[in-house]
């Protein structure tokens, strides 16, 4: 593998995930529990899906064959998805989408700040960009942590209940393999064993705040990396990708 | 038209001409998405910047100068979409800020993101339509990206807050 070639893949990594989960959360317009928060995860949701075009446009470019953002986020299928397992996991009750979002917002929190400091200068414009963002989404999955774990005995239930049954994909988020090692050498890449730590320690703290238990499993789902995914994304990747897969081409 | 006629001043006097597609008080100049225009006797480059990653009206912001190029006899555009310096509420001029206020949208109120925003503290903010400071936060998230939405204690309004990013 060549210098190139991880470059894509990495990015495909990063923009796969923050286009899956962002699909994910705009499956909550017009469903939210109340109005405000209707139109936060919506605004969270955009934020995502700008990300990944930026991310994926890079992708596209450093890949050299002409395709589009357009191209990899509408033409790929499941197999060819890079995104973490964790992102396309089912939006659940607000407790299982709250938990999703928290595990995965202090995730990239850590990363992208790691990520600002990248050598390629594109990554880390985005990096730079996106964190801003990712402060928000962090502070608004917290609040909402503190309030179901602190919450009624119902709350308190249903968030643990969600993150016990998260736990096994986060994992993932820290595997690192030849693309990770070839691009942390250049300074490219964030270290994810950086990243690890300082997410360990943040989420510990949120759940033990929330007056719920830091869930124990030996279970790691993985695959991601080989496009290997859980059962749920190729439903979502249906309906994402139906309109471009039916009318090639078709503009606004 | 010879469009080689017109000066970088001229082109960007005219570009202050389009407003925010959300917020139309303020043109995109004094919102700072307007980074720059090269012009070289034949292609025109517009750079511009998105306020947040995925703000759906950078899209109609470039259709606007495309149109407003082609009004002048410009039709070789090129827009150059920038993330580096990232956009900040910094660039929004105080003239900016006094006209976001007379529209009811509380301009932003600190230089930078605070690392507060993390502990969930909400800032004091004057309402923009009687000035008072009792007012709280609703939502972190209002009707654009960019804002959030608060509420006035006194005068009963809810009001948008332009978020410092
Ligand atoms: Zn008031």
């Amino acid at each position: 593998m060549n210098l190139q070639q991880a470059k894509f893949e990495y990015l495909l990594r990063l923009g796969d995930s923050s286009l899956i989960i962002g699909h994910r959360l705009s499956e909550w317009c017009g469903h939210g529990p109340i109005l405000e928060e209707d139109i936060a995860l919506i605004n969270i949701a955009l934020d995502f899906v700008g990300n990944a075009t930026s991310l994926l446009g890079y992708a596209a470019q450093v890949e050299g064959k002409g395709r589009t953002e357009d191209d990899l986020a509408y033409l790929r299928g499941e197999r060819e998805y890079r995104n973490l397992l964790l992102t396309e996991q089912p939006n659940g009750d607000y407790a299982a989408t709250i938990a999703r979002q928290f595990l995965y917002d202090t995730y990239t929190f850590f990363l992208y700040e790691e990520l600002k400091s990248s050598k390629d200068e594109t990554i880390a414009a985005i990096a730079v960009k996106s964190h801003k963002e990712i402060t928000y989404h962090l502070r608004h999955t917290t609040q909402w942590m503190l309030r179901l774990g602190d919450g009624t005995e119902e709350s308190h239930q249903r968030l643990q209940t969600a993150l016990n049954e998260l736990w096994m994909f986060t994992s993932e988020l820290f595997d690192m393999d030849e693309v990770d090692g070839l691009l942390i050498n250049e300074g490219i890449a964030a270290d994810l064993d950086k990243v690890k730590a300082a997410w360990e320690k943040r989420v510990n703290e949120v759940i033990t705040e929330a007056t719920l238990q830091v869930p124990v499993t030996n279970i790691k789902q993985k695959g991601s990396r080989e496009g290997k995914h859980s059962e749920h994304l190729g439903f979502l990747l249906a309906e994402m990708q139906y309109i471009p897969r039916s009318y090639p081409g078709s503009k606004w | 038209m010879n469009t080689s006629t017109y000066t970088k001043e001229q082109l960007f006097s005219l570009l202050s001409e389009i407003p925010d597609p959300e917020i139309p008080v303020i043109n995109i100049i004094e919102l700072g998405i307007l980074r720059d225009v090269q012009w070289d006797g034949s292609l025109c480059t517009v750079i511009i910047t998105p306020t947040y990653s995925g703000c759906p009206a950078m899209k109609v912001i470039e259709d606007d100068i495309r149109i407003k190029l082609n009004e002048i006899g410009i039709s070789n555009v090129k827009i150059d979409l920038v993330y580096s310096p990232a956009w900040t509420t910094d660039w929004i001029s105080d003239i900016a800020k006094e006209k976001l206020r007379a529209y009811g949208i509380a301009p932003p109120d600190h230089s930078t993101i605070d690392k507060a925003v993390l502990m969930g503290k909400a800032r004091e903010l004057k309402c923009p339509q009687c000035g008072s400071k009792n007012t709280e936060m609703i939502s972190q998230f209002g009707s654009t990206a960019c804002k959030a939405l608060y509420r006035c204690l006194d005068c009963k309004e809810p009001f948008d807050y332009f978020k410092c990013l």
